[in-house]
């Protein structure tokens, strides 16, 4: 086996292992609450490959997308940011409150309610990496601190004396519905989906995930962020500003996390309302740690995620539990987090082992070069 | 040695997983007759298919949506229906509910019954789809169209009446009202609290506390947050606590045993219902009957009788009263009922706003 083969193979055999992992622990749950496991999956298959169902799970996935891309530019860092829940919760309600009060022309409303939402995002998540830059405090505390806050600010704020209306006949309550301009048109992406259109915001997610992965392998300031996300006192060594790092790459995750609530806002709801979806901030952390902070895997990630949380309804008319789903993400989750390092140890063993066998081989000669180890 | 162990793990796992796969697309195709099947299969009378969706918490979350599976319940064994019961996941939107809806109605399932007024939107565009399917929606009067019931509860009144209670019964002319979380429904309920006590006592002293606010609906659920909010009004000099707080209330029952003060239930009779060691705090609870709401829509479906629109459980419907289990509001019945009989015949408004 070639070195290049060895080592491609091994890149698959994480992924793959963690599949396999899941799909074992999974069947075993399913077995023992007293569903075949076989019958479970072909039912979500079959029901997943459903146009109508394709859509949905493109507009969850959009969703997740880009709450998971928050949290993995941080990630890149080694910053956690957890508060990516209460910025968009907040970024959303007063990017709603704002698109309720004007009215400009089309891709104008759009535009400011999108600004609105990644200002209010950056400046929440700013806090936290000032905090952190100024005075060391963990970005993991001060950002769950500040979801609470964020959820105090929302609570007031959304409230029929302030930023809320009643809405007529209801037990809700939402800010002003968005007009017309302010709409993210839908795409009819998917042939027999009927009126389940796929959110707009599916492409300004791709363009997000492209310009993500430009901003962190083609800049300086990629260059900077990995290398001291890699190791901080290397970084310093050669001349970062680890600290305006801090600052600057909570402010791009916090406005990335003001996009999250968008394609919900502008494609769906357009309205902030007490039924506007939450915690989307924690399933984006799963979704990165799936993904492995890359685009490319928190689309798959998030495409996942999205089939799985459509197919809950499925299974519980079919009488199978919907928690089932919840086990299912967690499983997988912690399958990808086993696997890699599985593989990873695997890889530092062979790699010890090839070293040792070439010195040993070699005798006075250093390591000797690739291609003499096939 | 490890790495074939490892390797020999790892095959095994394989093979595992493409069996599993190929015998999954196998599989494929053979329950299509499950979702496809045509709308309005069942026509009024027995054997009625009825699709429940709940809220999220659905059956056993001791509050609103096991009421309405209590009314199910009862239709399932004096109607002689079938239901199928769907709950709503944490974090979904409004998308996943109308597809929660359509699957139901895709089923075959007739009539559908959305539990709290998320279900508004989405019922709104899926009864369009499906016009021979009866749809009722509990909580909600915002959703509206030939084929859709809305049940809702004048919550306000009956908490004017437990207010009442509440004020007539304090010794330190001083009372509570612990609300679950802050939306405008339970609001309702301290509104109606509010002017019911300062009805009858002018000068009395109100504390209002809320234990969450949205999206945290843990408020609902966490009888450790309502103990500490209860004890610290009755510490406060309240001696008689309403709670509309679900699952919270148990908490407050404790406080209100511990602080030798008297608490008043919600939604069902829970001097029936509650933990038998804090049964006696419990003067009288507000009940409101979305259990009697979904059976006697489920009762007009099968008698064929649907009608659509509004339908106002208030106290003249009989859909909220306060309840007397324990004898602990006897002596004060004639001055309830006399208030009442008021606000049934218009006499005395209840406003469902606080602070009007």
């Amino acid at each position: 086996m070639s070195a290049r083969l060895r080592s491609l193979l091994l890149t698959l055999a994480a992924p793959v292992l963690a599949v396999v992992f899941a799909a074992i622990i999974t069947s075993i749950v399913l077995s023992v609450s007293g569903h075949g496991p076989i019958e479970t999956l072909s039912l979500m298959v079959d029901y997943g490959f459903q146009p109508r169902t394709i859509s949905l799970t493109i507009n969850s996935a959009t969703t997740y997308f880009f709450a998971a891309l928050a949290v993995a530019v941080a990630f890149r860092m080694n910053l956690f940011n957890i508060g990516v829940d209460g910025q968009y919760r907040l970024a959303a309600m007063l990017a709603a409150a704002v698109g309720g009060a004007v009215a400009l022309p089309g891709p104008l409303h759009v535009l400011l309610i999108v600004v609105v939402a990644m200002l209010v995002g950056a400046a929440w998540a700013a806090i936290a990496g000032i905090l952190k830059a100024t005075r060391g405090v963990s970005e993991v505390i001060s950002t769950i601190m500040l979801n609470f806050i964020a959820t105090g600010i929302v609570a007031y704020l959304l409230n029929t004396d302030r930023l809320a209306v009643q809405v007529a006949g209801s037990n809700n309550i939402g800010t002003k519905h968005i007009p017309e301009s302010g709409h993210m048109p839908g795409l009819s992406l998917i042939p027999g989906s009927g009126t389940q259109q796929v959110f707009g915001f599916v492409i300004i997610a791709i363009l997000a995930g492209i310009a993500f992965q430009v901003l962190l392998n083609r800049t300086r300031f990629g260059f900077d962020l990995r290398a001291t996300g890699q190791s901080e006192s290397a970084a310093i060594a050669s001349g970062v500003n680890v600290k305006r790092m801090v600052v600057i790459s909570m402010v791009i995750s916090g406005a990335v996390a003001g996009l999250v609530g968008m394609p919900q806002l502008l494609g769906a709801s357009y309205s902030y309302g007490l039924d506007f979806p939450t915690g989307l901030g924690f399933t984006g952390i799963a979704i990165a740690l799936l993904g492995r902070n890359h685009p490319v895997g928190i689309a798959i990630g998030a495409l996942l995620f999205g089939f799985l949380d459509n197919s809950s309804n499925i299974l519980q008319i079919n009488e199978i539990p919907n928690e089932i789903v919840v086990i299912m993400q967690g499983v997988i989750v912690l399958s990808v987090v086993v696997a890699y390092e599985l593989v990873r140890r695997y890889k530092l063993v062979a790699e010890q082992r090839r070293v040792s066998r070439e010195l040993s081989a070699g005798g006075t000669g250093g390591p000797a070069p690739e291609g003499a180890a096939a | 040695m490890r790495r074939d162990k490892v390797a020999k793990l790892g095959l095994a796992l394989m093979t595992s997983a493409l069996l599993t796969i190929s015998a999954a697309a196998c599989g494929g195709g053979s329950n299509d007759a499950k979702t496809g099947a045509s709308e309005g299969a069942a026509k009024g009378g027995g054997g009625a298919k009825v699709g429940l969706a709940y809220d999220i918490g659905g059956r056993g979350d001791q509050s609103f949506n096991d009421a309405a599976a209590r009314g199910l319940d009862k239709a399932k064994s004096e109607l002689k229906v079938e239901g199928k019961e769907l709950e709503a996941s944490p974090g979904e939107t409004d998308a996943q509910k109308e597809e929660r809806l359509r699957l139901l109605a895709q089923g075959g399932y007739n009539p559908i019954i959305g539990i709290g007024f998320a279900y508004s939107a989405p019922m709104t565009k899926v009864a369009k789809e499906f016009p021979n399917v009866k749809f009722a929606i509990v909580d909600d009067a915002g959703a509206q169209a030939p084929n859709i019931s809305n049940l809702t509860f004048a919550e306000h009144e009956g908490s004017f009446l437990v207010g009442a209670a509440a004020a007539l019964k304090s010794k330190k002319n001083s009372v509570g009202f612990v609300g679950g979380v802050k939306v405008p429904l339970i609001a309702k309920f301290e509104a109606g609290f509010l002017a019911g006590a300062k009805h009858v006592k002018k000068d009395i002293k109100t504390s209002v506390q809320y234990l969450t606010n949205p999206p945290d609906m843990t408020g609902f659920n966490d009888p450790a947050k309502g103990q500490v909010a209860a004890k610290g009004m009755i510490d406060g000099g309240a001696d008689v606590v309403y709670h509309a707080a679900g699952g919270s209330g148990g908490g407050v029952f404790k406080a209100a045993k511990e602080g030798n003060a008297m608490a008043i239930g919600v939604d069902s009779d829970q001097a029936l219902t509650a933990d038998a060691a804090v049964k006696d705090v419990i003067i009288t609870s507000m009940v409101k009957r979305v259990d009697v709401a979904v059976f006697d829509f489920l009762k007009s479906f099968t008698d064929n009788t649907v009608q659509a629109g509004e339908k106002v459980y208030d106290l003249k419907a009989g859909g909220v009263d306060y309840s007397t289990t324990g004898g602990k509001v006897d002596e004060i019945k004639a001055q309830l009922d006399e208030l009442k009989q008021k606000i049934i015949s218009g006499e005395i408004k209840v406003s469902a706003k606080t602070g009007a």
